[in-house]
C-alpha cells in the first residue's frame, strides 16, 4: 500500500443521517480503477446508504467524496454520472416492451440527419448495442431489435453494464446484482463483472454472499450497524473470517452452517 | 462459467437463419391483430352488404371518411396512450372548436383565419392543462381528462348560449380556407389528406426519432426512463397537446364540411378515441403499440359502422358490434404481446427448438 494509487472514488470519514438516525458513521472506503470491491453487510447495515452517497443520490451529513483524489461533493445522482459514477439497479430499469438497441441507447440517442429529419440512427445503435452486450459474454443476444423482455435477469445486467462502459463509466457500483439470480445466471453476472474490472473500471459490488464475493473481490469492506466493521484486501483473511464478518461478527456454528448452506446452493 | 458459449454460440448460428424468416417479425408487431381485423370485418362486410351497394365509390368513400375522422382523434390519442395516459377530453374539444369557428366568424364577425386559429387554440389550452395538471398532481389523466371533458362541455355550451342564445351556430368558410378544410373530392373530404399527413408525421415521431423512444420508455417503464434521463414531463405535455390539436382540427374540419359549429358534438369520440387505439394494438397501460396500428383500428371502426348501414340491419346493432370486436381485440393483442415476449423474442425458431425436445 506504500505505492497505492489514488482511488478513482473514495469516501472519506463519510455520515449520514436521517433525523436522529445514523445509518452511516465515519465510514472510509476506496474505489481502485481495475479492481472489484466488494460491499458486504446484512440487511440494514448501511450498504444500500453507502451506495446512495457514492451515486449522488444521499449528500453525506459528514466527510468528504473525492474523485481522482479531488474533493468533488456529489450534489446529485446526474452530476455522478456525468463524472462516470453508474449505478446499476436490481431491477435494472430498462424498458422491456423495447428493443435491445432502443434501450442500450435510451436517454442517449444517436442521430442523424436535421431539423425535423433528425432521426435515430438505428443501425448504427442495432450495431454498437449488440457488439458491447456480445462482449460481455451474452451470446445468445444475437438480435438488436429483440425485446429486453426476452432477456433474462442476467442478460438485462449485462446490458445496463456495457450501457454503463459505452458512456464512459469509470466506477460501477453493482447492487445486488447476483441475490435475485440462479447459479447459472449469477456466474454470468459475476463473468461480466470480470470484464468490467479487465477494463479498468473501479466495480463496487455489494452482496451478501460470501462465495460471490471472494470469487470475484480485490478488497473487500464489511459494514456493520452503519459502522467500517472490518476492511481487507484479497488474501488477507480465510474464508472463515469472512463467513463470521458477515454474520454480525458472532461466531455461531449452526449460523456458519447456515450461511455455507445457502452459499453453496 | 465457461462452458456456456458452445451452447450459446449453437443455438445463435440457429437463430440467426430464423431471423431471416419475416412473416414472424410480421405477426409479433403490434399492428398484426390490426390488420387481421380491419381486413375480416372488410370482408365480412363485402360479402354480406356488398350486394346492397358497400363495394360502389359512393360507400367506400362513405367508409374512408368515417375512418379519416375518427383517426384524425385516434392518432393522437393513441400516441398518448403508448405514453401511459389518457385523454377523453376530446369530444368536447370536438364540440369547443367547431362552435369557438361558428360564433367567431358567424356572430362576432371575426377572419376566419382568426377564428380556425383560436379553435386549434382551445384545442392546445386544453391539452397544455391536462398535462400541466398531470405532471403536476401525477393522479390519473383518466379522471383528470374526463373531469376536463365536463368543464369544457360546460363551457362551450354555457359561452355560446350567451353569445348567440343557441349551441348550434352555422358559418360558411370561403377560399382559401374553404379548400383546406371544408372541400370535397370524388366524395372524398379533405379529412383524408389531414389524416395523411398526421399520420405520417406521426408514424415518424414514433417509429424514427428519439421523441418516438422516449414516449415509448415513459409507458413501458417510468422509472427506467426517468432513470435514464429521458424528459417525461415534456414526453406528456407535448402528447397532451397534439391530442388536443387533433381533436380541434376534427372541430375547425366538422364545421367546415357541415357549415354549422355545435357545443355539444364529439362527445362520441371520447370513447371511440381509445376504443380505435385498442383495437389497433395500444395496450391499455402504454409501452406498446404503432400508428400503423391505430390507423388500422379507425379503419376497422369505419368499415363496421359505414358497413352495417348498407346490411339494412338497423344501426342498433353498431354497439354490440364494436363491444365484441373490443373484446377480441384485447385478447388477440394480449396473445402477440406475449408471444413477442417469449424467450428469444421474434428471432428465435420454436418449431426446431421443440423438434429437438428441448
Amino acid at each position: 500500500m506504500s505505492t497505492a494509487p489514488i482511488p478513482v472514488l473514495e469516501l472519506e470519514h463519510v455520515g449520514k443521517s436521517f433525523g436522529g438516525t445514523h445509518a452511516l458513521t465515519d465510514a472510509t472506503i476506496g474505489v481502485f480503477a481495475g479492481e472489484v470491491h466488494c460491499l458486504l453487510g446484512d440487511n440494514g447495515a448501511g450498504k444500500s446508504t453507502l451506495i446512495k452517497v457514492m451515486s449522488g443520490i444521499h449528500q453525506p451529513t459528514s466527510g468528504r467524496v473525492l474523485i481522482d483524489g479531488v474533493e468533488t461533493p456529489l450534489v446529485s445522482a446526474r452530476f455522478a454520472q456525468d463524472r462516470g459514477i453508474a449505478t446499476v439497479h436490481q431491477d435494472v430499469g430498462m424498458i422491456p416492451l423495447m428493443s435491445v438497441a432502443r434501450n442500450f441507447f435510451l436517454g442517449r440517442e444517436l442521430t442523424r440527419g436535421r431539423g425535423p429529419f433528425r432521426r435515430i440512427d438505428m443501425k448504427r445503435a442495432r450495431e454498437i448495442s449488440l457488439e458491447h452486450v456480445r462482449s460481455m459474454g451474452i451470446r445468445r443476444v444475437h438480435d438488436a431489435d429483440q425485446m429486453v423482455g426476452t432477456l433474462s435477469g442476467g442478460e438485462r445486467q449485462a446490458l445496463a453494464i456495457a450501457r454503463a462502459m459505452y458512456f464512459g463509466a469509470k466506477v460501477l457500483i453493482l447492487d445486488e446484482p447476483t441475490s435475485a439470480l440462479g447459479v447459472k445466471e449469477a456466474s454470468i453476472v459475476l463473468k461480466q463483472i470480470e470484464v468490467a474490472r479487465s477494463r479498468g473500471l473501479g466495480v463496487v459490488f455489494i452482496t451478501h454472499n460470501a462465495s460471490h464475493a471472494l470469487a470475484i473481490g480485490d478488497r473487500f469492506t464489511v459494514l456493520i450497524q452503519g459502522r467500517v466493521a472490518a476492511a481487507w484486501t484479497r488474501g488477507e483473511r480465510s474464508r472463515n473470517d469472512v463467513l463470521d464478518l458477515m454474520a454480525g461478527g458472532e461466531v455461531v456454528d449452526d449460523l456458519f452452517e447456515k450461511v455455507t448452506g445457502e452459499a453453496a446452493s | 462459467m465457461t462452458d456456456t458459449p458452445i451452447a450459446h454460440v449453437n443455438t445463435a448460428r440457429r437463430s440467426s437463419l430464423a431471423g431471416a424468416f419475416v412473416p414472424t417479425k410480421i405477426y409479433r408487431s403490434p399492428q398484426f391483430g390490426a390488420l387481421i381485423a380491419a381486413v375480416g370485418v372488410y370482408v365480412f362486410f363485402a360479402v354480406v352488404a356488398g350486394p346492397n351497394g358497400f363495394l360502389t365509390p359512393a360507400a367506400t368513400a362513405g367508409w374512408v371518411n368515417a375512418t379519416a375522422e375518427l383517426a384524425l382523434i385516434a392518432i393522437p390519442v393513441g400516441v398518448l396512450m403508448i405514453s401511459g395516459e389518457f385523454d377523453l377530453s376530446v369530444g368536447s374539444v370536438v364540440g369547443a372548436s367547431s362552435i369557438t369557428v361558428a360564433l367567431g366568424s358567424t356572430v362576432l364577425g371575426l377572419p376566419l383565419p382568426l377564428v380556425i386559429i383560436a379553435a386549434l387554440g382551445v384545442g392546445a389550452l386544453t391539452g397544455l392543462v391536462n398535462g400541466l395538471i398531470v405532471n403536476a398532481t401525477r393522479l390519473p389523466s383518466f379522471i383528470v381528462t374526463l373531469a376536463s371533458n365536463f368543464i369544457l362541455l360546460g363551457l362551450a355550451l354555457g359561452l355560446s348560449r350567451v353569445l348567440a342564445g343557441v349551441s348550434t351556430v352555422s358559418v360558411t368558410f370561403d377560399e382559401p380556407w374553404s379548400t383546406l378544410f371544408a372541400s370535397t373530392f370524388f366524395d372524398l373530404n379533405v379529412t383524408v389528406v389531414w389524416c395523411l399527413v398526421v399520420g405520417l408525421v406521426a408514424y415518424w415521431v414514433l417509429a424514427h426519432t428519439r421523441m418516438g423512444s422516449w414516449i415509448y420508455a415513459t409507458g413501458g417503464n417510468l422509472d427506467g426512463a426517468i432513470k435514464a434521463g429521458v424528459p417525461t414531463n415534456r414526453v406528456r405535455l407535448t402528447l397532451f397537446i397534439a391530442s388536443g390539436l387533433g381533436a380541434a382540427l376534427v372541430g375547425v374540419l366538422q364545421a367546415g364540411l357541415y357549415h354549422s359549429g355545435n357545443a355539444v358534438q364529439g362527445q362520441g369520440f371520447v370513447f371511440q378515441a381509445p376504443i380505435v387505439a385498442v383495437i389497433g394494438g395500444v395496450l391499455l397501460v402504454g409501452g406498446y403499440g404503432s400508428v400503423q396500428g391505430i390507423v388500422l383500428g379507425a379503419i376497422t371502426y369505419g368499415v363496421v359502422s359505414i358497413g352495417l348501414f348498407y346490411t339494412g340491419w338497423t344501426s342498433d346493432w353498431l354497439s354490440a358490434f364494436i363491444g365484441g370486436l373490443l373484446i377480441i381485440a384485447v385478447l388477440a393483442n394480449d396473445a402477440i404481446r406475449k408471444s413477442a415476449l417469449k424467450s428469444g423474442g421474434r428471432t428465435r425458431a420454436p418449431r426446431a427448438r421443440t423438434k429437438e425436445g428441448l
